[in-house]
């Protein structure tokens, strides 16, 4: 009871980095609240689930084995995620904000009423006073996320429903194992009695899931280009400098909006939020969306024809050019001096 | 077999688009300042609406919409680009509604419009980013839904067959109807408005925007427009304790403009000696290579 609950995305038998990502927080947050962090794998072959989790200092792992769990559906996950919840009363149940997790959140937390913050870049702990009514509640769970396309940042509470929701982005909390020792206890639960045969009506046909094929989460150096760079083909260029140095390349929402780069290149609030040692933003203006996806860089060198660009004010190098006239000399100058 | 297509389509502040006087000193947005427009992703749900009814003769696609008077415009431009026909759902009990409230007032409208087959909205709005109402609507009406959606591939014996794009790769599902289907910025883009349609329906109004209408001393137009369906709170019998603030269980306690700490940086020109000393300095310092 009145615990903090994750649900683990599992692909292949493996648990996705978001999950062990929110299990990090969850375990600080649990101990901030003196309670236990429970985690609910749901799908079929879980038997490797509870060594992948238990060093992030999960204590309690439920479990709903069955073959028609996996890949997930909707309404069978929602059905189960419902009755646990009802049955363990979580104060807080944090899932990934994943094409997953955004499927299945909204709908727990409208089976349940509970609040739900989709997106949150972090996660605190706090108290809150309703002056009107002269109430004072304590250990809330404040949700903090950006809203107007990043241009604010709110704070969002739920005072008086349990559990309080919220999805968080892969990349957005860091993984940490706390000890590999770590002893939890598996809960194994009979799916069969928490979902009903009508929650199966939608079938998965076809599926095609690659491991990403970008890491940009992981990449010591980002070469990322934004809306300046004025075409896909341009973006070539960056893939040539990145290739060069020995980095990966990046974008801002307005290069993907324009088609010049993947989604999965997408750094910002709406993308992933990268922390490399070194950062070159080509073309990038510095929408304060994108800046909170990227801000924590080590190093950031910012090239733009604009001098007055929002991004300089982040940026330890400022280089006002074109972006066409400087990264081929980026290119030709390390080639000459490396090594 | 024709389909009753109900399209979820909201009107969003142009938050792409956000010019310096967009926020107000306070810290707040200045909604003012930013351009209303047809909430993108929901244009992409159009579009899958507009191609079945294409498809399959007989379909009709009705929009519904919430929010305040003048989002009237988004049945409107659904009419010009080929919808049959529209509600928008006002009333002040709706203000401050978090994504439960918005979804229990649409779900009570919908229940209002009584059958169909098929709800199409946008993944998610660009204000809010949330992606709640959708999944939450479907909830609400005990409907399954197929999300992320890049096409709806076909539609056959009471089952739908989508195309859905995930982070990393796509997905075909089958569902039966009805269901609710949110779709992607990635699914293609919506036709664009239809001469004939405009000059159908460019003075298709609300009831109160026909009073308003009315009431100008200088109306020029008196000829009979179409009416837009516009429902309150009591119209579609919507519990007031359950819409708006009051049924509203998250609550916002802080909004803050974003700040950036600003850096001491150095400023290079293009320069061949700038950039070659800046690469050496990265090389020495073991930054690259």
């Amino acid at each position: 009871m009145n615990n903090l609950f994750v649900y683990l995305e599992i692909e292949n038998g493996k648990v996705e980095d978001v999950s062990l990502e929110l299990l990090t927080k969850g375990r600080t947050l649990a101990n901030q609240l003196k309670c236990q962090l429970e985690a609910v794998a749901v799908g079929s072959q879980l038997d490797n689930v509870g060594k992948q989790v238990f060093p992030y200092g999960v204590d309690v792992l439920h479990t709903f084995d069955d073959a028609r769990l996996y890949p997930y559906t909707s309404l069978p996950h929602t059905s189960i995620l419902v009755k646990l919840f009802e049955e363990e009363k979580p104060q807080i149940a944090l899932m990934g904000a994943t094409s997953i997790g955004r499927d299945l959140g909204p709908r727990v937390s409208s089976a349940l009423f509970s609040g739900l913050t989709a997106d949150c870049t972090s996660l605190e702990i706090g108290d809150h006073e309703e002056k009107k009514e002269g109430k004072t509640y304590t250990n809330l769970l404040y949700q903090i996320r950006p809203a107007f396309g990043g241009n604010i940042v709110a704070t969002i509470i739920n005072p008086d429903n349990r559990p309080q929701m919220a999805t968080v982005r892969e990349g957005v909390m860091k993984k940490e194992i706390l000890d590999v020792n770590y002893q939890g206890k598996t809960v194994a639960h009979d799916a069969k009695q928490y979902v009903s045969d009508t929650d199966f009506a939608v079938s998965v046909i076809e599926r095609h899931i690659e491991a990403s094929k970008v890491n940009i989460k992981g990449a010591p150096i980002i070469v990322a280009g934004g809306y300046g760079i004025g075409s896909k083909e341009n973006f070539q260029l960056l893939f040539d400098l990145a290739n060069t140095i020995g980095a990966e390349v990046g974008a801002s929402r307005a290069a993907v909006d324009a088609g010049y780069a993947e989604h999965e290149r997408q750094i910002g609030q709406t993308g992933v939020t990268v922390r490399p040692k070194l950062y070159i933003a080509c073309g990038i203006s510095g929408q304060i969306q994108h800046i909170a996806g990227m801000q924590e860089s080590s190093l950031i060198i910012a090239i733009n024809n604009d001098p007055n660009a929002p991004i300089n004010n982040i940026a330890d190098y400022v280089i006002t050019g074109d972006v066409e006239t400087v990264v081929p000399k980026m290119i030709k100058y390390y080639k000459k001096n490396s090594k | 077999m024709s389909l009753k297509i109900i399209v979820l389509a909201k009107q969003v502040p142009d938050t792409r688009n956000v010019g310096k006087d967009a926020m107000k000193e306070d810290g707040t947005v200045n909604r003012a300042a930013l351009p209303a427009i047809f909430n993108p992703e929901d244009l992409n749900a159009l579009e899958q609406a507009l191609r079945l009814k294409d498809e399959i003769p007989g379909s009709t696609v009705t929009l519904l919409t919430m929010g305040p008077p003048r989002a009237a415009d988004i049945i409107r431009e659904g009419l010009f680009r080929g919808a049959d026909g529209g509600y928008l759902l006002t009333d002040r009990a709706f203000a401050g509604a978090d994504t439960l409230a918005t979804s229990y007032a649409l779900h009570e409208a919908i229940k209002k419009i009584g059958q169909f087959d098929l709800i199409i909205s946008g993944r998610q709005a660009i204000d809010g980013d949330t992606a709640q109402v959708g999944p939450q609507v479907a909830e609400k009406l005990g409907l399954s839904q197929i999300t992320y959606a890049e096409e709806i591939q076909s539609v056959a014996n009471g089952k739908i067959t989508v195309k859905r794009r995930l982070e990393h790769g796509v997905e075909i599902v089958e569902g039966k109807m009805p269901i609710l289907v949110t779709v992607n910025g990635s699914a293609p883009d919506c036709r664009p408005r239809n001469a004939k349609l405009i000059q159908k329906y460019k003075y298709a109004k609300t009831a109160s925007e026909q009073q308003a209408n009315d009431d100008a001393a200088n109306s020029r137009s008196t000829r009979a427009n179409a009416i837009l369906g516009e429902w309150s709170a009591t119209d579609v019998n919507a519990d007031p304790k359950q819409c708006g603030l009051s049924g509203s269980p998250t609550k916002v306690k802080k909004i803050e403009s974003v700040v950036f700490q600003a850096k001491e940086s150095k400023t290079l020109d293009s320069s061949d000696q700038q950039i070659e000393e800046l690469i050496v300095e990265l090389i020495t310092n073991h930054t690259i290579g």
